[in-house]
């Protein structure tokens, strides 16, 4: 159980200060050109009010677009090689939604399942997550069909939920006590709040574990062909996309050095199984539309005993053909 | 806390080039780092990633047999950007090499059978792999057989172990070209891989078929196979999707709830059968 305290207006701000002095920077949905993203800030009035999510992820906290791996320098006949350190700098994400918190742990399975990836590794322990609730949703968010809620505290470390006069805190990791013991009396004890009360009501569209344990059986199902008729295979849902964690390794080098970087990639793209010999295992947009479902609704419950999805809606709310993916798995659950 | 890159590879010393065919190479490949050499171990079905510094990674199964110390080995055909830069280098170079990386063949639940190895074109080097290292423990097997097709005569690999494996009385060579491939000199079979293997009179009983070759050789040797008797459990294969990590993460050779890095590459038709066939 959560140590559930209230956190005033005031206290947040004097709180924002004390991580700062911590030497942690904090970053957090800021309005700008349009559109809410991650950005750094130093007081609560910079945080974006009223906004249901950012466009992108705040996966590049842990997993950046392009990380270096490695890095040499050649001579004929000598390659020296020098190994990559991740720059990873004490963060606090603050004012990720519940399911974001939730979808380091997707991206934890991947990167640490027998081998361990120690570029993640050093990002993730260096970052501690302030959560707030949902107060309101929208029609791609779908959270409550895969096991996670508008109030979910799975992967904060502490959770806020809007109340009157602040928030709600419910402290709920060793990081999250951590960063309460830098300003403990800034907390003080919460009341009886109902937060599901407060939260966002959001029904459940469709029987996940259903959906799961059916879809083995509907591969060659035609409903793939027609839901991806309208998929242009730009990408942009795995790029918004919080637990899509696919990538691709690319050189970048000139006669006498080089570097090796980790990029971001999408399994919806033309290229990404190509083989050499021309060969390509998902050739058509529909394969590779199904192995984006498949991957996330039925690989990952097998192999990591957990969903490749939180529901968040952000690759429906990016797709520029307008792909909503709760219909799509409404329309799945439904065969 | 500190860990280790896993993406860091080997630094690799090119010790021998051979011209195996047109545009096909082997490298000889030893460690750079004595002590890694000392540590370095693998099991036959197990591959890499090759690096030419400059251009990047490539896949290939590691072509030499574990009971051959202190190398290892990969062929490779000149196709993409790596592979050309690759194809480069001469001896003395350096390489990049990690791995072993993926699954292996089950040598020891082969003991006391007879093998049939069948293979076309490029893809007989995982299985020579094998073939050597089977050799090498020969008296854990019954009857060994090769199969092996390319397009011509110049495009047979490794010849002069062809030659080697014709002489040896403990193994039973079998070549064949497209027709059309043979040279005036050419003592092999003429015609396609899967009528070769049927008209060898084969038993499926106590054997096992390891194969390996382009997806048509493959489609049209298993109803061969079948017909002669094996079961999917019977026959071996080895995948070689298209990878970038070889460590279970990047996800480009996921199929269905399998990685052919991790779970693969060697996979019996028994297991291929429970999978998309997105290979």
């Amino acid at each position: 159980m959560a140590d559930t305290f209230k956190l005033t207006h005031e206290n947040l701000d004097s709180l924002f200060a004390a991580l700062r002095k911590d030497g942690r920077r904090i970053l957090a949905p800021v309005d700008g050109d349009g559109r809410t993203e991650l950005n750094e800030v130093e007081k609560p009035s910079q945080v974006a009010k009223g906004y249901i999510q950012t466009i992108m992820s705040a996966k590049d906290v842990v997993f950046p677009k392009v990380e270096r791996l490695l890095s040499y320098t050649t001579a004929p006949g000598t390659v020296e090689l020098h190994d990559a350190e991740p720059k990873a700098l004490p963060t606090v994400l603050f004012g990720v939604r519940p399911c974001e918190a939730k979808a380091f742990g997707a991206l934890d399975a991947v990167f640490n399942w027998d081998y361990r990836d120690k570029f993640f590794n050093a990002r993730l322990e260096k970052m501690a997550v302030i959560g707030v609730s949902c107060l309101k949703a929208d029609d791609a968010c779908f959270c409550t069909s895969l096991g996670g809620g508008p109030a979910d505290t799975a992967g904060s470390d502490i959770l806020l939920t809007p109340i009157e006069s602040g928030y709600l805190a419910e402290v709920l990791t060793v990081k999250g006590k951590a960063i309460q013991a830098l300003a403990p009396n800034l907390f003080t004890p919460g009341n009886g709040v109902d937060k599901a009360a407060i939260a966002a009501k959001l029904e459940q569209a469709f029987d996940q574990p259903a959906l799961t344990a059916k879809l083995p059986g509907m591969f060659e199902n035609e409903l793939w062909e027609d839901q991806a008729l309208r998929c242009i295979g730009c990408g942009a849902c795995a790029y918004v996309c919080p637990t899509c964690v696919c990538f691709d390794i690319q050189e970048e080098a000139d006669p006498k050095q080089g570097q090796r970087l980790r990029c971001w990639d999408s399994c919806g793209f033309s290229m990404f199984t190509l083989h050499a010999s021309g060969h390509n295992p998902r050739e058509t947009q529909s394969a590779r539309w199904r192995q984006r479902i498949y991957h996330k609704f039925s690989t990952y419950p097998e192999r990591y005993q957990m969903l490749g999805c939180v529901g968040c809606g952000k690759c429906t709310r990016a797709c520029p053909v307008d792909m909503n993916l709760r219909e799509h798995l409404v329309e799945a659950a439904n065969v | 806390m500190t860990e280790k890159n896993i993406y860091l590879p080997y630094l690799m010393r090119i010790t021998k080039i051979t011209e195996e065919s047109p545009a096909v190479k082997t490298f000889r490949l030893e460690f750079v780092d004595e002590v890694a050499a000392q540590n370095f171990d693998f099991k036959t079905g197990q591959f890499g990633l090759y690096s030419a510094f400059g251009e990047g990674e490539s896949t290939f199964c590691i072509a030499s047999s574990p009971t051959r110390k202190g190398y290892i080995e990969c062929t490779f055909r000149e196709v993409g950007r790596v592979t050309a830069a690759l194809a480069d280098k001469e001896v003395g170079d350096i390489v990049g090499f990690r791995g072993p990386y993926g699954n292996v063949f089950p040598l020891e639940a082969w003991k006391g059978k007879n093998l049939v190895f069948i293979a076309g074109g490029i893809a007989l080097p995982p299985l020579r792999s094998v073939i050597w290292n089977c050799l090498d423990l020969r008296d854990w097997f019954k009857d060994i057989t090769v199969v092996y097709g390319a397009r011509s005569v110049a495009d047979l690999v490794y010849k002069h172990e062809l030659k080697e494996w014709t002489e040896r009385p403990d193994i039973k060579l079998v070549t064949t070209v497209d027709p059309g491939g043979e040279t005036p000199d050419w003592t092999g079979k003429v015609g396609f891989v899967p009528p070769v293997v049927e008209q060898l009179g084969l038993s499926a009983e106590n054997t096992v078929a390891i194969v390996c070759g382009p997806p048509i050789m493959i489609k049209l040797t298993l109803p061969v196979l079948e017909k002669l008797g094996f079961a999917p459990d019977q026959i071996y294969t080895t995948l070689e999707n298209r990878m970038k990590c070889g460590l279970g993460k990047c996800g480009r050779c996921n199929t269905g709830s399998s990685y052919v890095c991790k779970d693969g590459p060697v996979y019996t038709l028994a297991q291929l059968n429970e999978l998309p066939a997105e290979y």
